[in-house]
C-alpha cells in the first residue's frame, strides 16, 4: 500500500470526486494558479480548469454565500478557507443560510456543501491564527462536522463529505499536512459519524480526534512502558453526528475515560462527550473523566508559552493517572 | 413579454399584460392587509414585514422574468412569492404556521420558499440574499445556460459587506444577475441618508464597473422596462445590473413597528400615497380607455375572493405534527 501524506490524500480525495461528478467544483483563496495556500490543491487547476477551480478574492462571507446558492441550484461545490480562522467572516452563511435552509424552507431545498481548510493551531501564529473551531460548528443543527487525524481518514471522510447531501464542515489540520501514512490505491470511503478505535486497550478511553490523536498515541506509550498501563485510543474522526455506540462500548471495557482536544474547555467537543457518558455509561464508570484541552486563553506567541497552551502527552499522561488513581 | 410603453401612450395591444400587472399588484395589497388583520388577530406569530406600498417592484421586476429564471429576495417577501406563481392558500398558510404552507409551518413570513417556482427564499439575514444569487449566477455560468438570476433586497443592505463583495464578485466573474434595490428610504427606523455616505444607491455600481439603472418604483411600467433591460443584459451579454427602484412603503418596519412616529412624519406618508402605484396604473389605464370601472369592479372581487379564500384556507389547515419538529434538519 502506498505512503503518502494527509495533503496527498486529500488531494487525491479531490481530485477522484471531481472526476466522478461534474457537479462538483472548488472554490476559494489561492486553489487555483498558487495551488493551494498549503497545496492542497495542487495540480487541480491544471486538470480541471478555471470553471471548475475557482480563485476568489478575499472575501470569505459571499464566496461562501456563493457556495451555498450554487448548492440550492443544484451543484456541489467545496468551499476551501485559507484557515477556519478567516472563516469566522464567513460564519453567518454557514450558519444562517447552509445550515438552516433544509429546514426552514420544509424539506425543499438541500444544501449539498463542503465547507474545509486547515484549523487549529500551528507554531507561533499568534491569537488569531491559532484556534479550533470544532465546538463552534458542532453546535450547530443542520452542519455535519469531520476532523480526520490521519491520512487514510482524510481521504475516506472527504469523499464521503462530497458526497453527503448535507453541509459538511470539514476541518483538516494545519500540522498533519505534512503526516504520512497508508492510503490504498483502490477506491474507499468511510461513513460519517463512526468512530475508530486508533489501539486497543483494556484500562482507561482516551477519547481525541485530530491533531489530538497523535498526542494519545504518544501517551498511550509512554503509560504501557512506565506504568504498565493500558490505553485505549479512540478517534472520534466525525464531531456530529457524534458516535456514542462505540464510545459507550469503549467505557465498557475500560471504566475510565480521558478525553483531549485541541479547543478551548469552556462548552468544548469534551463537555458533550462528558454530557453522553455521564448519562449513557454512568453505571461503567470507576472515576470522574478527566478533560485535555488548549489552555482557556487566547493563544500566545511566545514558544514557551505556546507549548504550555496546547494538549501534550505529558499532560494526557498526568491525567490517566489521576482517573486511574495513580497519582 | 411586453413592449416598452412610451410616456405618454400604452400600447393597446398590450392591455391584456397592463390588466395582469394591476390584478397582480392588487392581489398583493389585498393579501397583506389581511395578513395585517390576522397579525391583530394572533394569527399570524413573529415578524411581519408587510409590503404594502411597495408592489409595484415585484410585480413590474418579476414579470420581465422567464420560468426559468431564479428569484431570491429577503424578509419582506410576500408579494415577490405571489408574483412568482405561490397560491395565496399556501402563502397564508405558511404566514400561520401551518402545514399546508410552502414550508410546511418551519419557515414562517420571513422564508417563504417555492422550489418548483425557483422561488428561493425568503432571507431574513439583511444582505444574505445577495451572495446567495450569485451563486445561482455562478451556477447558470457554469452549466452554460441563459438563465438569470434576480435579487430583491432593502436599501438598508448595501452599507453590508456581503453587497461590496458580491458586487464585486458578479461584475469580476460577469455573472447574469440582476441586483434590484428596493429603496423605501428606511432601514427600520433609520433615514437611509443616515446611514450611507452616497444617498443615491445606483451610483455605487461604478465602483464594481456595473451597469446601473435607477427607475421610479411606484412605477410598475417603468419598473418593467428597466427590469427587462438589466435581464437582457444578463442573459445575452453575461453582464449584472444594479437597479435602484425608489419606493415607498406605506406600513411600519414589521408588524410590531409603528408606521409614522420618531422617524417619519405622517405627513410624508400621506405625500407619498399620492403616488399609490395600483392608482396610479388604475387611473392611466382608465385614461387610456384600457380599463373601465365595471372591469376593475370584476378585478377587485376576484382578488378579494381569492384572499378571503387564502384566509379561510390557513384557518382550516392543521398545524404540523409534534414529530414535524425532528425532521428536514438533514437530508438523508
Amino acid at each position: 500500500m502506498p505512503t503518502i501524506t494527509y495533503r496527498d490524500a486529500l488531494n487525491q480525495a479531490l481530485r477522484e470526486e471531481m472526476e466522478r461528478d461534474p457537479d462538483v467544483f472548488l472554490m476559494g483563496e489561492e486553489v487555483g494558479v498558487y495551488q493551494g495556500a498549503y497545496k492542497v490543491s495542487r495540480g487541480l487547476l491544471e486538470r480541471f480548469g478555471e470553471r471548475r477551480v475557482v480563485d476568489t478574492p478575499i472575501a470569505e462571507l459571499s464566496f461562501a454565500g456563493i457556495g451555498v446558492g450554487a448548492a440550492m441550484v443544484g451543484l456541489r461545490p467545496i468551499i476551501e478557507f485559507m484557515t477556519w480562522n478567516f472563516a469566522l467572516l464567513a460564519i453567518d452563511q454557514v450558519v444562517n443560510s447552509a445550515a438552516k435552509m433544509l429546514y426552514m424552507s420544509g424539506g425543499q431545498i438541500p444544501i449539498p456543501i463542503v465547507f474545509r481548510g486547515p484549523g487549529g493551531a500551528a507554531l507561533q501564529l499568534a491569537a488569531q491564527h491559532s484556534q479550533a473551531f470544532e465546538a463552534w460548528y458542532a453546535h450547530v443543527p443542520g452542519l455535519k462536522v469531520v476532523a480526520p487525524a490521519t491520512p487514510y481518514d482524510a481521504k475516506g471522510l472527504l469523499k464521503t463529505a462530497i458526497r453527503d447531501d448535507n453541509p459538511v464542515v470539514f476541518l483538516e489540520g494545519e500540522m498533519l499536512y505534512n503526516i504520512k501514512g497508508e492510503v490504498p490505491e483502490e477506491e474507499y470511503t468511510i461513513p460519517l459519524g463512526e468512530a475508530e478505535v486508533k489501539r486497543e486497550g483494556s484500562d482507561v478511553t482516551v477519547i481525541c480526534h485530530s491533531k489530538t490523536v497523535a498526542v494519545a498515541l504518544k501517551a498511550a506509550q509512554q503509560l504501557e512502558a512506565d506504568f504498565g498501563i493500558s490505553a485505549e485510543i479512540l478517534d472520534l474522526r466525525t464531531i456530529r453526528p457524534l458516535d456514542v455506540p462505540t464510545i459507550v462500548r469503549s467505557l465498557r471495557k475500560t471504566n475510565r475515560c480521558v478525553i483531549v482536544e485541541e479547543g478551548w474547555p469552556f462548552c468544548g467537543i469534551g463537555a458533550q462527550v462528558v454530557d453522553e457518558i455521564q448519562r449513557e455509561a454512568f453505571d461503567h464508570l470507576d472515576a470522574p473523566v478527566l478533560r485535555v484541552t488548549g489552555a482557556d486563553v487566547p493563544m500566545p506567541y511566545n514558544k514557551y508559552l505556546e507549548r504550555a497552551a496546547k494538549p501534550d502527552p505529558a499532560k494526557v499522561v498526568e491525567a490517566v493517572k489521576k482517573v486511574t488513581y495513580l497519582d | 413579454m411586453a413592449q416598452p410603453a412610451t410616456a405618454s401612450h400604452l400600447d393597446a395591444a398590450q392591455a391584456d399584460f397592463y390588466r395582469h400587472l394591476l390584478r397582480q399588484m392588487l392581489l398583493i395589497r389585498r393579501f397583506e392587509e389581511k395578513a395585517g388583520e390576522a397579525y391583530a388577530q394572533g394569527k399570524i406569530g413573529g415578524f411581519c414585514h408587510l409590503y404594502i406600498g411597495q408592489e409595484a417592484v415585484a410585480v413590474g421586476a418579476i414579470a420581465a422574468l422567464r420560468d426559468d429564471d431564479y428569484v431570491f429576495a429577503g424578509y419582506r417577501e410576500h408579494g415577490h412569492a405571489l408574483v412568482r406563481g405561490m397560491s395565496p392558500r399556501v402563502a397564508m398558510a405558511e404566514l400561520f404556521g401551518r402545514s399546508d404552507g410552502c414550508s410546511r409551518g418551519k419557515g414562517g413570513s420571513m422564508h417563504l420558499f417555492d422550489a418548483d417556482r425557483l422561488f428561493l427564499g425568503g432571507h431574513a439575514i439583511v444582505g444574505g440574499s445577495l451572495p446567495l444569487a450569485a451563486g445561482a449566477g455562478f451556477a447558470i455560468r457554469y452549466r452554460d445556460t441563459d438563465q438569470v438570476a434576480i435579487c430583491f433586497f432593502g436599501e438598508a443592505s448595501v452599507n453590508i459587506g456581503a453587497f461590496h463583495e458580491t458586487l464585486n464578485m458578479a461584475a469580476l466573474w460577469e455573472l447574469p444577475v440582476v441586483f434590484l434595490c428596493e429603496n423605501n428610504r428606511y432601514g427600520m427606523g433609520t433615514a437611509l441618508e443616515r446611514a450611507a455616505a452616497v444617498w443615491d444607491v445606483y451610483r455605487r455600481a461604478c465602483s464594481y464597473d456595473m451597469a446601473e439603472e435607477t427607475v421610479d418604483g411606484m412605477d410598475v411600467l417603468a419598473v418593467h422596462e428597466s427590469t427587462r433591460r438589466a435581464v437582457l443584459r444578463a442573459r445575452e451579454d453575461k453582464a449584472p445590473t444594479l437597479i435602484e427602484a425608489r419606493t415607498y412603503r406605506y406600513m411600519g418596519h414589521s408588524m410590531a413597528d409603528p408606521i409614522h412616529g420618531h422617524y417619519r412624519t405622517k405627513e410624508e406618508l400621506e405625500e407619498q400615497k399620492q403616488q399609490d402605484p395600483i392608482e396610479k396604473l388604475r387611473m392611466r389605464l382608465t385614461d387610456e380607455g384600457l380599463l373601465d370601472d365595471s372591469q376593475f369592479e370584476v378585478m377587485a372581487q376576484q382578488v378579494q375572493g381569492e384572499v378571503e379564500d387564502a384566509l379561510a384556507f390557513a384557518d382550516q389547515s392543521p398545524n404540523p405534527e409534534p414529530d414535524e419538529l425532528y425532521t428536514e434538519v438533514y437530508r438523508s
